[in-house]
């Protein structure tokens, strides 16, 4: 379990395997949201600036076990939740993250480290107002991604694990582990699970109306360039009627 | 032969059940003398006739340029402090330590997790949840614990190395010098490590005294742990 919100903004997270469609449908679940002027911050897995460098060095010479693999992107994760994540969260803004705690609880649990553990490294995140989960079949997604890519990276095909030499096999056999435990999450952490096979715009149509239905009532922090079409007739309500000069006469 | 023994889930993946090796650790505050020391103890042991390998916190060659580059700037928030620490410490663990006890190498560790848990909790961090971290470690054959008082310690720093910022504490305490903050959180630390001390079952040395007096001490305590001994 993660603790409860305490912040006054919202936090919307996607998750699923590698093709599963959950990028693009954040990506647009972003336009949308800054389209109807909410302050909005979008923070994707693994991006810290702070350990980039050891990440990328890390992955180059193949340095990394299973639980060190798991530490480093905790590290990655705590940089990005203490220095965006949280500050823009309390001052109200709509946080959207691409993969969130629940990528390393799947991944790193697939690559074998024990599942209290890597739940209580990341326990100083606060479960999202919503979780959603993109669900799809382990041959739509191989598909996707082969299709797609000429190469797929040694850590992405959990090379490291030694379940095959041939890296197609490997990232099947590794994204089918990650996808058992993404199953066994949806009770555990409140998934919204859509349907990753339906068309993108419909996806959307379904994620829009979970959105809007969590942001009902919710204000926000406000833009300080756009101003929301709902927001600034409430202000022209509660300021003095204006005095024209057409009333005197 | 030592059972290998987890303070938690350990290495589930990894299969290690027992180590001709022995672990064996120095613990205590900066500046305590604890790297001479361990060259004190290594020329002992090699003497005698045992591999000896030694390692200290922060010299993982996979996480050293970053958290010396991290360092640098003070954008390093305490949870990332902590676990990139986390990271150095598990590999050293892993590729170092681990490798050398399954080769029979009495491992002299300067630190263990122990005063990176204490720094953790000293700059906030939830003491279970530090704990918890380090789950995926090995309990050592041996711990020392190094203990002075801190005036002794200003005066080992001073005519050393001098103070620095992070020795210093000067991103926790808010002091305006180096000198009060280092009091202020050296005297923090110790706190934390003496409250460790029957926790993790800490040998306690008192280091006031001269460096071959701590050093025979060291010796007559380490003796019946050796394979040999």
């Amino acid at each position: 379990m993660l603790k409860p919100a305490n912040y006054q903004g919202k936090l919307f997270i996607v998750e699923g395997i590698d093709g599963s469609g959950k990028s693009t449908q954040i990506d647009l679940l972003h336009k949308y949201l800054l389209s109807h002027g909410f302050s909005v911050y979008f923070s994707e897995w693994n991006s810290s600036d702070l350990v980039k460098s050891t990440t990328r060095f890390g992955k180059k010479d193949k340095l990394f076990t299973p639980t060190t693999f798991s530490l480093i992107q905790a590290t990655d994760f705590a940089d990005r939740w203490e220095n965006h994540i949280l500050p823009l969260l309390k001052a109200g803004v709509i946080v959207l993250a691409d993969r969130f705690a629940f990528t390393a609880f799947a991944r790193d649990v697939a690559r074998g480290v024990d599942p209290d553990w890597v739940r209580n490294l990341y326990s100083f995140a606060n479960q999202p107002d919503l979780a959603f989960y993109f669900q799809v079949p382990l041959d739509v997604a191989v598909e996707r991604i082969t299709s797609a890519r000429s190469d797929i990276k040694y850590y992405e095909a959990g090379m490291d694990l030694g379940l095959s030499d041939n890296k197609i096999t490997s990232f099947r056999l590794f994204q089918g582990r990650i996808l058992d435990q993404y199953e066994l999450m949806i009770p555990e952490f409140n998934f919204t699970v859509i349907d990753g096979t339906l068309p993108v715009e419909e996806q959307q149509k379904i994620m829009r109306g979970v959105v809007k239905k969590a942001l009902r009532g919710f204000r926000g922090l406000p833009h300080p360039t756009l101003t929301p079409r709902r927001r600034s007739a409430k202000a022209k309500a509660e300021l003095p009627a204006p005095i024209t000069q057409g009333d005197d006469k | 032969m030592t059972q290998a023994e987890f303070y938690g889930a350990g290495f589930p993946y990894r299969n290690l059940s027992e180590y001709p090796g022995r672990l064996i650790v120095l613990e205590g505050t900066d500046g305590v003398g604890r790297s001479t020391q361990i060259a004190m103890l290594r020329r002992w042991l090699e003497e005698a006739g045992y591999a000896v390998s030694d390692t200290g916190l922060r010299r993982s060659p996979l996480t050293q340029p970053g958290l010396d580059a991290a360092k640098q700037g003070h954008t390093l928030g305490k949870l990332t402090m902590s676990l990139f620490y986390a990271t150095d410490f598990a590999d050293r663990l892993e590729n170092q330590i681990i490798p050398a006890l399954r080769a029979g190498f009495i491992v002299l560790s300067d630190r263990y997790f122990y005063s990176v848990i204490a720094r953790d909790v000293v700059r906030g961090a939830d003491p279970r949840w530090a704990r918890r971290v380090y789950g995926f470690a090995l309990k050592p054959d041996l711990v020392m614990y190094l203990r002075t008082d801190l005036n002794s310690l200003v005066s080992r720093i001073v005519h050393g190395r001098g103070f620095n910022f992070w020795e210093a504490g000067m991103d926790v305490t808010r002091a305006d010098n180096l000198y009060d903050s280092f009091i202020v959180y050296q005297t923090r630390l110790i706190e934390q490590l003496d409250l460790m001390s029957s926790e993790y079952n800490f040998v306690q040395i008192d280091a006031s005294r001269s460096v071959a007096t701590v050093n025979e001490d060291l010796r007559k305590i380490i003796h019946p742990y050796l394979p040999n001994g």
